[in-house]
């Protein structure tokens, strides 16, 4: 891969929770290309989450750097430019959608951004048509469902036109037809994403290489299109069918 | 969970600046607590309903609300005469009920009704949403607006988390009792409940960061001040004013 791609470099990163004894990150390196879907997997505790917000900027390392499109941000100020380009959708949707209403909590970002509350109000109106929740405006945010919570939380990043987004678990919980929707959201994307899951099947639809989160260090697993599933279950399993028949 | 049913509605009162009224039903409330003569509450009470009426409510609602208050000043109309020196009506053995005890309840009833009746069709008739955008405009520093709004959204969350413990607890055969194990594990459910509340706020204010907020909270809702909330400006300024009137003129019926 290109060096001078890189958009997001995790440079010798060690984190520990206090009391933790053992380290969570441990000298990890990691580096994101623009325009790359990453799937990133690990047993629960490996890290992940913590990993995400590290990113973010929300913990602070005991040592190393994150380095996003060749800079180094070291304080919250330098954090908040890099926020801006760089979008977190929360395992749990509950703590992502604050406001009471769905374009009010849409329009946050924008408005935080500095747009007028027109043009934030337009580019959310944009946004939840773009993903197929026409009419959730004035929807109360703690009355939705929990596939319309995840699609809104989506949206919510979403409308802020990130460089990069980062997804936390975003299979969990959800039912089919919400799964189904979320995926093809994402295929339909065209900016770098990395994926937290626990799920092979959901990464190997959604991202092209797969790393592996163990001992606080990243691994290179595979790539998506060489996993093979075999053991599902659904309606038709005694029928003959393919596996190509459940993409 | 909080249903906000007065708030639908397209009644005169619905229709309202949501700004105007809260200062209207702000300064409505605090004449009528330090009003003390009886006519001047008699007229805040006679206002309130004519606000409630006016705003479309459905009564048997409005009862219920008030019922729930006048079910606590019951108790005060037991106790305040009885506890409270003056002329005395009739004895009850060694205690007597006052005729000063039964003026301050009655004060206590008058004002406590006309307040009520006077949030229920001002403040009652917005989405506490509204409200929260309308306190903003009216430039109540923004840390108490994320209070309001940031509980009015989690109190449901954590009002599910409480439900979730109370059935852990129950599915294990717990069953309330005047002992001590009824008391630590009770103690037990508040500690997690205030554990969870807190990590929550935290993942919460996590989230609003990584979308850009700085501190600053901004609002996308605009209010226009039309024509109508002046005529309603000058109506209700001439209630409360007329209120002040009786009050300052000392007409009383005591």
């Amino acid at each position: 891969m290109d060096e001078n791609n890189i958009i997001l470099r995790l440079d010798n990163i060690c984190f520990g929770y206090p009391g933790a004894g053992k380290k969570v990150l441990d000298h990890l390196n990691f580096s994101i290309h623009v325009g790359q879907k990453v799937g990133l997997i690990g047993p629960n505790g490996s890290g992940k989450s913590t990993l995400l917000h590290i990113v973010m900027g929300l913990l602070r390392p005991d040592s190393g750097h994150v380095e996003f499109l060749g800079q180094r941000p070291e304080t919250e100020k330098d954090f908040r430019s890099i926020r801006r380009q760089v979008g977190l959708v929360f395992q749990n949707a509950d703590d992502q959608l604050f406001s009471p209403t769905v374009l009010e909590d849409v329009a946050f970002g924008p408005l935080n951004m500095g747009m007028s509350p027109d043009q934030a109000s337009e580019m959310s109106v944009r946004i939840l048509n773009e993903l197929n929740l026409n009419g959730f405006e004035n929807r109360i945010t703690y009355k939705l469902s929990g596939g319309e919570k995840k699609l809104v939380a989506l949206a919510t990043v979403l409308v802020m036109e990130p460089k990069v987004l980062f997804l936390d678990e975003p299979s969990t919980g959800l039912d089919e037809s919400t799964r189904e929707h979320i995926i093809d959201i994402l295929n339909r994307l065209d900016i770098t994403i990395v994926m937290v899951s626990h799920e092979y099947d959901y990464l190997a639809r959604t991202t092209q290489t797969i790393y592996t989160l163990n001992n606080g260090k990243v691994e290179y697993c595979c790539n998506s299109e060489d996993l093979h599933t075999h053991y599902h279950s659904h309606p038709a399993g005694r029928m003959p069918h393919g596996h190509e028949d459940h993409r | 969970m909080i249903q906000e049913t007065f708030a639908i509605g397209s009644s005169p009162m619905h229709r309202m600046d949501p700004r105007l009224k809260i200062v209207a039903a702000t300064v409505f409330s605090v004449q009528t607590a330090i009003s003390d003569h009886f006519l001047t509450l008699i007229t805040a009470l006679i206002l309130g309903v004519a606000m409630v009426i006016l705003a479309r409510l459905k009564f048997f609602l409005v009862l219920k609300r008030l019922l729930i208050v006048n079910g606590f000043i019951f108790f005060l109309w037991l106790v305040l005469p009885l506890t409270f020196p003056g002329e005395a009506i009739f004895s009850l053995g060694p205690l007597d009920y006052t005729l000063s005890g039964v003026i301050l309840s009655a004060r206590i009833t008058l004002k406590s009704n006309a307040i009520l009746l006077s949030l229920i069709a001002l403040t009652g008739t917005s989405y506490l949403a509204t409200l929260g955008y309308a306190l903003n405009q009216l430039k109540i520093p923004d840390k108490i607006i994320y209070l309001f709004l940031i509980t009015y959204r989690y109190i449901f969350v954590i009002e599910q988390e409480y439900q979730r413990l109370i059935r852990a607890a129950r599915v294990r055969c717990f069953e309330p009792g005047t002992n001590l194990h009824t008391y630590r594990t009770y103690a037990y459910l508040v500690g997690m409940l205030f554990v969870r509340a807190s990590a929550r706020a935290e993942r919460v204010y996590h989230a609003m960061l990584c979308r850009g907020f700085a501190g600053k909270f901004h609002t996308l809702r605009q209010f226009s001040f039309t024509k109508s909330d002046l005529v309603w400006a000058f109506t209700l300024s001439a209630g409360l004013m007329f209120m002040g009137y009786l009050e300052w003129m000392k007409t009383t019926l005591f």
